[in-house]
């Protein structure tokens, strides 16, 4: 596995003083969209901050793509940051922030102003684009940052809180887009407290809580981990009752609920490969007709009660 | 031998140009802050005070007619001293220069620039570039202006004085003493900044220092911008009563050695800044 491709954390810790803000983090996170999640001063925004050398660690290493975080020159060329600081160089237009950022980068004026269009297009913000930063909208500013921090075409975008302030039209808009790089092959790193909608788009999952990291991999690899809770399948077919009462008598199903719509049942089980052995055979020799099988807690939110406690805010 | 080699190896291999074109997009984005920023006015206000008031004397003595060129010059002097270089330029840096890096925190904008592929140094450089050419704009000018004034109202016996007296080459050095004032005061309240918060108590501390730098030994005088800067000041003042004080030159330096040894100053402080910007992380929570 080489780290060239990765960003990698290598027993990663980070203290404020006496406060601490990560602790022992290893990390190796590959390209596509990872969504870090846990509650507030959980060590997502240190972690962010640690990725992008705006904090430097206590102890251990971090690296980028192969980048020490270190160099600025090299690193900064391949990643963009959105970070949550809500705030802007005084007096400048949306368009104006976007471009000065890319003149920063000893981009020729000529390519400046065409990504910083492009950019701006990107988050359908050009009818006012030259308008002051100050007037925006929170939703405005949130996305004229997530334009200036895409605007280089990074390789690695890291995202605090995109969807913070933006009205539901606007989220979807961003979702859409963060999918999109990720399909494209970027690494995009998103911290979000609206779970139900970075699961839609997340690849890997990165859990925190008090500065540490309590479970990292592929959503359905750490719900498959995660053995205190029985897995939650939702079946819907034409036979409900019938289903429910074959499936009962087996140890490994701890539940059979009816669904409220009476048109399935939500099974609990501690071995989703025998359940799902067992059904195919309940079918057949029952003659049930199947409409879907779907896990119905193998998603961020439920990763979260199960790991952190509570809920993700919508 | 191998370390040079390494510097060598270095200086030949570094990206110039493009360090050149990102130097000239930070400068260009911090003189239009310099420049246009509500903040600004009170430097405006404090190089124009002096203007003002020699005009007026200029409008009260027109051709001369109730003062001599001697005491205007030896007035110039005083006012250069003991404003423009103890007051005036003094304060302007401080407010510029500290704010050049503070600003930025106390707006928690400095992360954009932090998120840039610019060197870290190469941003304390511009801002210093920045910071230094506004504030011998707003200095230079008022001086200008200052000794324009001064000697315009004299007539025919004030532009002799200037053109083919030593008017011009007053002039010269006191464009001179203020560049170098901006680049010793830019340089020191640039790094002062990045190592504390609340630039006003090291800033009054600066001032006491820089006032009363010639009852300290002579090593520690060296150490002082006002000790360069007054050995190159063209009309020595009268070191008369408590004034002896800012007056007096305890060891003089010829002006060969007073510039590079203010520029060497200056460059200490720069790199000390450079050093610290390398290891300054953002958390404006704690600002």
């Amino acid at each position: 596995m080489t780290t060239n491709n990765r960003i990698v954390f290598e027993n990663v810790s980070k203290f404020y003083g006496e406060v601490l803000g990560v602790n022992r983090v290893n990390l190796s996170v590959p390209s596509g969209v990872t969504s870090l999640v846990g509650p507030n001063g959980s060590g997502k925004t240190t972690l962010m901050n640690l990725m992008t050398g705006l904090a430097r660690p206590t102890q251990g290493s971090i690296s980028v793509l192969g980048l020490s975080v270190d160099d600025p020159e090299e690193l900064f060329r391949r990643v963009g940051y959105c970070t949550q600081f809500d705030s802007f160089p005084k007096g400048v237009t949306g368009y104006e922030f976007v471009y000065q950022s890319l003149k920063l980068r000893g981009i020729a004026t000529n390519d400046a102003h065409r990504l910083a269009k492009e950019a701006i297009d990107r988050v359908n913000l050009w009818e006012v684009a030259h308008r002051k930063v100050a007037g925006y909208s929170k939703g405005m500013r949130q996305r004229i940052r997530l334009a200036q921090s895409i605007a280089h075409h990074p390789t690695v975008l890291v995202l605090d809180e995109p969807l913070n302030g933006l009205d539901p039209m606007a989220r979807a808009e961003s979702i859409a887009l963060f999918e999109a790089l990720g399909k494209e092959g970027l690494h995009v790193i998103i911290s979000s407290h609206v779970l139900h909608e970075v699961d839609k788009i997340s690849d890997q999952v990165v859990l925190m809580s008090y500065g540490y990291v309590i479970a990292e991999g592929e959503i359905h690899g750490v719900r498959n981990e995660v053995k205190e809770h029985p897995m939650q399948i939702l079946v819907r077919c034409s036979q409900p009752n019938l289903l429910a009462s074959r499936l009962f008598s087996q140890d490994h199903v701890v539940e059979a609920k009816l669904n409220h719509d009476g048109q399935g049942v939500l099974v609990r089980t501690l071995d989703a490969g025998e359940f799902y052995l067992l059904l195919n055979r309940v079918v057949l020799e029952e003659d049930i007709a199947l409409e879907a099988v779907a896990p119905a807690d193998d998603d961020v939110n439920s990763l979260y009660q199960y790991l952190i406690g509570g809920g993700g805010k919508v | 031998m191998k370390q040079l080699e390494s510097l060598r190896t270095f200086l030949r291999e570094a990206p110039w140009h493009f360090w050149t074109t990102q130097l000239i997009a930070v400068m260009q984005i911090e003189l239009k802050k310099n420049f246009l920023r509500r903040r600004s006015i009170w430097i405006y206000l404090v190089a124009l005070a002096p203007v003002l008031l020699i005009g007026a004397h200029a409008i009260d003595s027109p051709m001369g007619r109730r003062c001599n060129i001697e005491e205007d010059t030896r007035i110039l002097a005083g006012i250069f001293q003991l404003f423009y270089l103890r007051l005036g330029i003094f304060f302007g840096c401080m407010g510029l220069f500290t704010w050049l890096f503070r600003g930025e925190i106390v707006e928690k904008s400095l992360h954009y620039y932090f998120l840039a592929p610019v060197r870290r140094e190469l941003l304390v450089v511009g801002k210093y570039l920045a910071g230094m050419m506004t504030a011998v704009f707003f200095f230079g000018l008022s001086i200008f202006l200052s000794f324009a004034l001064m000697y315009g109202h004299f007539g025919p016996a004030g532009k002799a004085y200037v053109f083919s007296g030593p008017g011009l080459g007053q002039l010269m050095s006191y464009m001179g003493v203020t560049v170098l004032a901006c680049v010793g005061y830019g340089s020191l309240f640039v790094a002062l900044s990045l190592v504390i918060k609340n630039p006003i108590l090291p800033g009054a501390a600066v001032l006491v220092w820089e006032t009363f730098h010639p009852v300290f030994p002579s090593m520690l005088q060296k150490l002082s911008i006002m000790f360069y800067l007054r050995q190159l000041c063209p009309v020595p003042l009268q070191p008369e009563g408590l004034l002896a004080l800012f007056t007096v030159i305890a060891e003089p330096v010829s002006p060969w050695l007073a510039v590079p040894g203010l520029l060497v100053l200056s460059t200490a402080i720069l790199v000390f800044a450079c050093m610290r910007i390398r290891k300054m992380e953002i958390s404006y929570l704690a600002d």
